[in-house]
């Protein structure tokens, strides 16, 4: 999909310093908040401890075709195991550990560069495709989803929200080729930077090539991506919306026959 | 809901309340595919309005229609019905079943929602072998949901408007829901996700979709009560077991069997953090 957001933003001018105060409490309240809190659910330390073994027990028997090679897909590794039982902040030295393993297996570019064609970058950026029960003789490479979770460029209405928007990400950050490192890392392996952190470990997983991932970071980094275009492709200054509003809850009691 | 005395004319009311949602649902869309990222949530918003208006313009009546007649049907190398099939309110009753399981069966020696039960009683009462029903279970694409998920849908029917209510008393049903609690928040595969990536926050969506934050029971209680659901993008009714089919093939996991103790835990998690909540079934979605 390719939309246009709306050309409208007369905000009074007079409103851009207090908004600016905002923003700078917002960043602040940001900065101190712990990682998303996972809320109470029903009592896990009410109920009956549950095993590892028998864990693995019931997904063997609930996941009987099993493709070749897929059992360690049952199995947590280190890193996941101990994030699986946290909930809540992840407590600092554990986070560190964690970083300090996930660093080790980070795989840099031979050639020293990061920045590889936006435009492919885009395209994996668009496709979810690959390793899936679906996907076991593999049609066309791997994609990395990453608007399920992500925005980035502007002309990309449907993006998800579970990971930060990267809007304007290599604007923001100066075109900085340290930050191009740190956007490389992230994306290699995620938990090296934030243990814990809800993102594939793209690169250490065998998800995407180091190519790929170097595709991913033009998008991000490179001035000529749309990522970084300052104003969206219809002319407007809607790009400076921070989110989109939330859907109106839904109207409550439907009428049955 | 009255099926056996008016039924012709209420099949026909259904399918011009279907005729009539479906040419609805294709304005709407072409409505918020013209519009900015504001207009796109009024637009859904919109769309979500229109598919919940008329609740006899859900598809999945026709189903739970389909799944009554194959209730009573003779059926299996048996030839017999399902009407002595024990859903936990003793054989043959149906209205409320569905509010008071998962739940733990002495017959079968484990707990089983409804679809795993419906697996046992077309095996132990018609003679189909269970491994005949949980090969290929569900409806690709364009395709009606199954026997057994039409009758899952019409179960589902006949606790309308009643509240989630299995006790999770037995010690078996404990454990199956201390089961489904470790699973939901296990992380594993090449993509590192548990059911909480997507369900454990507040206020998330992926793509365009908005996605329920179902460790928050307030949460659970609005949705789970909606499965099975007719779901207009893939134009069939899924059911629960089928809904998280398609979450762990999103989660690059393997084929997750129809009936296994694995989907029955993650069911019974589902249901008891939905426990309260109004079941409002078939439901419709996106």
């Amino acid at each position: 999909m390719s939309l246009r957001p709306p050309g409208s933003n007369d905000e009074s001018i007079a409103m851009r310093p207090l908004i600016a105060i905002g923003f700078l409490l917002a960043i602040g309240v940001l900065l101190v908040a712990p990682a998303p809190m996972v809320m109470a659910d029903s009592g896990r330390s009410a109920g009956p401890v549950i095993g590892e073994r028998q864990v693995r027990r019931v997904l063997r028997s609930g996941f009987p075709a099993l493709p070749a090679g897929w059992e360690t897909r049952l199995v947590p590794d280190e890193t996941m195991a101990t994030c699986a039982d946290i909930r809540g902040e992840v407590p600092k030295e554990i986070g560190e550990r964690i970083k300090a393993r996930e660093r080790a297996r980070i795989v840099y570019p031979q050639d020293g560069q990061f920045l590889g064609d936006w435009r492919r970058g885009e395209a994996i950026a668009q496709s979810g495709y690959g390793m899936r029960f679906t996907d076991t003789t593999a049609q066309r490479p791997n994609g990395g989803n990453c608007y399920a979770c992500h925005q980035l460029s502007p002309d990309e209405v449907s993006y998800g929200t579970i990971g930060a928007s990267l809007k304007g990400f290599g604007r923001i950050h100066k075109f900085r080729p340290e930050d191009a490192r740190i956007a490389y890392e992230k994306i290699y392996n995620s938990q090296a930077i934030v243990a814990c952190s809800m993102m594939p470990r793209f690169g250490a997983n065998g998800i995407l090539s180091i190519e790929q991932i170097k595709d991913l970071v033009a998008l991000l980094m490179d001035p000529a991506s749309p990522v970084n275009r300052e104003e969206p492709a219809g002319g407007s200054a809607s790009s400076a919306q921070p989110e989109p509003t939330q859907p109106a809850p839904l109207p409550q009691g439907k009428a049955r026959p | 809901m009255r099926y056996r005395r008016h039924a012709l004319s209420l099949s026909v009311r259904r399918l011009a309340g279907v005729a009539i949602t479906v040419a609805w649902l294709a304005w709407g869309t072409m409505g918020a595919l013209a519009a900015g990222p504001d207009e796109i949530d009024r637009g859904l918003e919109q769309f979500r309005q229109m598919m919940t208006a008329d609740p006899w313009a859900n598809p999945a009546l026709l189903d739970a229609d389909r799944g009554a007649a194959l209730w009573r049907r003779r059926a299996g190398p048996r030839n017999v019905s399902l009407e002595r099939c024990d859903l936990g309110k003793g054989p043959g009753v149906v209205d409320g079943a569905f509010a008071a399981l998962p739940r733990y069966f002495r017959d079968a020696g484990r707990v089983m929602d409804t679809e795993t039960r419906l697996i046992w009683c077309m095996e132990h009462l018609q003679g189909i072998p269970a491994a005949q029903l949980t090969e290929t279970p569900h409806p690709a694409s364009g395709q009606p949901v199954r026997d057994l998920g039409a009758i899952t849908t019409w179960i589902a029917s006949r606790s309308d408007g009643k509240s989630f209510g299995a006790p999770f008393r037995h010690p078996r049903e404990k454990a199956t829901l201390a089961l489904g609690r470790e699973l939901f928040f296990r992380r594993s595969g090449p993509f590192d996700f548990s059911c909480a990536t997507c369900h454990g926050t507040e206020n998330k969506r992926i793509r365009r979709q908005g996605l329920a934050m179902l460790i928050d029971p307030a949460e659970a209680r609005k949705v789970v009560g909606e499965w099975p659901a007719y779901r207009v993008s893939s134009t069939h009714v899924m059911t629960l077991q089928h809904r998280l089919y398609d979450c762990f093939w999103q989660m690059r996991m393997p084929e997750l069997k129809l009936g296994s103790e694995l989907a029955v835990a993650l069911t019974a998690y589902l249901v008891k953090q939905a426990e309260g909540g109004v079941i409002a079934a078939p439901g419709i979605k996106r």
